[in-house]
């Protein structure tokens, strides 16, 4: 008899829903609130004792990370069976189980480019959130230029020692592990990078938090002084890390493309139309009475739409096995300016109501977007700045050639 | 929705690329603007009449398979690229879909078969003054007894120059700018009292500005609904302007190729002028909103043959974003040409000025922006 897919898929639906409706902790089919995202690692205090057993549960199946393979604590699911797994969530409207870089970023990067020994080692814990991983790329002298990071890494015979200096280091107060780019060879630029893994306990690392425009301290700057590291935590070939770095930047521009940044479409916030008739007011016919801010918010609603047909666009001709090629700066290029232009918008819609710090007086969602408006701002810096995925988009995809 | 083609759909897209590459490239339009042909091209009509590109949307059978929207949008497209004028858009796409939408048994059985085979040519006289106003229709068509009077003036019809028929929008009822009273009338190009004259457009494609003068048809020519004319009428100028957005792509992705060719191979300061950082942002700016532009056209292609309830929102986002697109790419290719970008010997200027003319029919982008935010009730 013939191997047919699609009877499998009907059982797997009808085990996963009943899992499903078994395990889903009631509280975990609401909406997600700001406060309730769990990020898991040693720190996690879980506001919503629900959400701890909701990941508990998730991560003892594998299903934080559906298509991972089984032997490293992932769910061993085929693509078409996370697809099912997918949808019966969004059917019980089910809250992520997790948000981590981990997941996101590290994880993928190091079933890639990771020995045995080392998936073996940290992705089970990645899969049931156990550790908290940090990003140690950017430095106060390499921004943009990356690859012009100092941190020093010198092999000491049995270990190596750090030393040197990481800036918007996303959320490293509250990591337990740390995902770090060193210099393992000061006469090169590129190939003079290492891949590195430690413990942010171990003596000599510091962390602390930057104060932004928004009020939030998302970043941290984190100093090492000293830091012993055990020579099995180096992943791939020493001075080998620039390749892995590069793979692993593809994986955050396209969980930042995908998801979206941080803080859109929060809880309770309007689109920028609804704050201009409520703000601004109507016309006989129901048009917005300033007419150049109609067109403006048009303007960017169609570019929210054209974007989001396009995200659509990809995925479809992905599965379809055609190449889709360098995309990932364009998305990512395009949800800076999209996010970026939306929260403008917001601020402007919500005239002197929009300019609420703190206190009493002000609309509760105005004052988030006064604050997720100044947050925006990063969205054309962070994770490559708009200008250097403009760069990329000429220089990888349209072939532009470099100057001499 | 899907964003992929089938494997007929692929084929149709191939034979069009490869008919506009080897058989109406760019320098045909030159030579058709040249000997005054003012973009009358015959003997391209009946090539494109043999590769079957008038039937797209019109089954062998009633009720039989065809390629769709999405497969006349890859015909439009392949079009675009090298700016050719023909009567695909107006024949093929909005008198079909006029007559398959609004038409009686008896016009379907009579036309159809005609447009597929090439046979027929039509043109829209819809506007009446120098903006897309769809219901703005002053034209009268009076009862007369044994059919109807029309009187009227249309301007920049598009094909009207060289069409046989003529679809006429005019007003049994109301006052121009209501919905209801619109009727359409099929009026023979040639009917008396019909003054066509032509005009020599900017991107040399040509239109005619059509006077009705106590021109008489009989109550068989109505296409739809007495009075009810806007309802065929709506979704035929959705259609019309996601199928100019197709062309539109066409254009802009040619455009926008002659550019980066260009950029690669001119040099200045000894250096290639697309290794300045300048040029390089401008160059995947436009690439993003390339991009974006394509989905939106694919989404509203696909939408009309699915039947989905979205198309007028689909089709304001297509065509308003197209013309942003042809309206900077055009521009661009120009700018970075340079000095060879305002000779007339050099393509970038066609595609500047058949941008202009694509921007308007249909619906400017501010048009459409208008109606999109309508549509979503602000």
């Amino acid at each position: 008899m013939a191997y047919d897919e699609s009877v499998d898929l009907e059982q797997f639906r009808a085990q996963t829903r009943e899992w499903l409706e078994e395990n889903c902790p009631p509280s975990m089919r609401t909406p997600m609130k700001d406060d309730e995202i769990v990020w898991g690692g040693k720190r996690e205090k879980f506001k919503n004792p629900e959400a701890k057993l909701w990941l508990e549960r998730m991560g003892e199946k594998g299903w934080t990370s559906p298509e991972w393979p089984a032997k490293y604590g992932g769910g061993g699911l085929s693509r078409a069976q996370n697809r099912v797994l997918q949808e019966e969530l969004r059917r019980i409207k089910a809250r992520p189980a997790l948000f981590s870089f981990g997941l996101w970023m590290f994880g993928p990067a190091l079933l890639e480019f990771g020995n045995e020994e080392q998936k073996l080692r940290f992705i089970p814990d990645i899969v049931k959130g156990k550790t908290r991983w940090c990003q140690g790329y950017s430095e106060p002298g390499a921004g943009s230029d990356l690859a012009d990071l100092q941190t020093r890494c010198e092999d000491k015979g049995d270990h190596y020692l750090i030393n040197g200096q990481k800036v918007w280091t996303s959320y490293a107060d509250k990591a337990d592990w740390i995902f770090c780019l060193v210099r393992t060879d000061t006469s090169v630029k590129h190939e003079g990078i290492s891949f590195i893994l430690f413990d942010m306990e171990s003596p000599g690392v510091e962390a602390r938090p930057i104060l932004l425009i928004s009020g939030e301290s998302p970043f941290c700057e984190t100093f090492f002084t000293d830091v012993k590291v055990p020579k099995d935590q180096l992943v791939g070939e020493v001075n080998g890390g620039w390749q892995i770095a590069k793979r692993l930047l593809q994986f955050e521009r396209s969980s930042i493309s995908a998801g979206g940044f941080g803080g859109t479409g929060g809880s309770g916030i309007l689109g920028p139309e609804e704050y201009a008739k409520m703000h601004i007011g109507t016309d006989s016919e129901g048009r917005l009475i300033d007419g150049d801010l109609r067109g403006r918010i048009t303007d960017h609603k169609m570019y929210a739409k054209a974007f989001n047909l396009t995200v659509q666009r990809q995925a479809e001709q992905a599965k379809a096995g055609q190449q889709v090629g360098h995309t990932a700066s364009i998305l990512k290029y395009g949800a800076a300016k999209m996010n970026q232009d939306r929260h403008e918008l917001l601020v402007e819609a919500l005239g002197t109501e929009g300019l609420g710090w703190e206190g009493e007086g002000f609309d509760p969602s105005a004052k988030k977007v006064t604050r997720q408006w100044l947050r925006s701002k990063g969205n054309s810096i962070e994770g490559g700045t708009s200008e250097i995925n403009l760069n990329v988009i000429s220089k990888r995809v349209l072939g532009l050639k470099d100057h001499k | 929705m899907t964003f992929l083609l089938t494997e007929d759909q692929e084929m149709l897209r191939d034979t069009a690329m490869a008919f506009a590459r080897d058989e109406m490239p760019v320098t045909r339009l030159r030579q058709l603007r040249d000997s005054g042909a003012n973009g009358v091209d015959a003997e391209t009509r009946q090539k494109l009449a043999e590769l079957g590109f008038f039937g797209v949307i019109i089954p062998d059978e009633p009720g039989g398979e065809h390629f769709g929207l999405v497969g006349l949008g890859q015909v439009l497209e392949a079009q675009g690229r090298t700016l050719a004028p023909t009567p695909v858009l107006q024949t093929a796409l909005i008198a079909a879909s006029a007559l398959q939408l609004g038409g009686s048994a008896e016009q379907q059985a009579e036309w159809l078969p005609k447009i597929a085979g090439g046979e027929a040519s039509f043109a829209l006289a819809l506007d009446e003054t120098a903006h897309f106003n769809p219901l703005g229709i002053a034209t009268e068509a009076e009862s007369n007894g044994q059919g109807y009077t029309l009187n009227g003036m249309k301007r920049y019809v598009p094909d009207a120059h060289h069409a046989d028929s003529l679809i006429v929008v005019a007003r049994t009822f109301g006052e121009a700018g209501d919905r209801h009273g619109l009727t359409l009338f099929l009026v023979p190009a040639d009917a008396k009292g019909v003054s066509i004259q032509a005009l020599h457009s900017v991107d040399s494609h040509g239109a005619a500005h059509v006077t009705l003068e106590d021109v008489m048809v009989p109550e068989s020519a109505i296409i739809g609904a007495l009075d009810k004319g806007a309802d065929v009428l709506e979704p035929v100028l959705d259609r019309a302007a996601i199928g100019q957005a197709a062309e539109m792509l066409g254009s802009a992705d040619a455009a926008f190729e002659m550019t980066l060719e260009y950029l690669n191979s001119r040099k200045q300061f000894g250096q290639l002028i697309g290794s300045f950082q300048s040029l390089q942002h401008r160059a995947a700016k436009m690439f993003t909103e390339l991009e974006l532009t394509r989905s939106c056209i694919s989404a509203a292609l696909s939408a009309v043959d699915e039947g989905k309830p979205n198309v007028a929102e689909l089709a304001s986002l297509a065509k308003a974003r197209a013309s942003e697109l042809v309206h900077l790419v055009s521009n661009e290719c120009v700018q970075m040409h340079g000095g060879i970008g305002m000779t007339d010997d050099a393509d970038p200027g066609l595609y500047m000025k058949r941008a202009r003319v694509q921007e308007a029919l249909y619906g400017s982008a501010s048009w459409h922006r208008d109606r999109y935010a309508r549509l979503a009730g602000y």
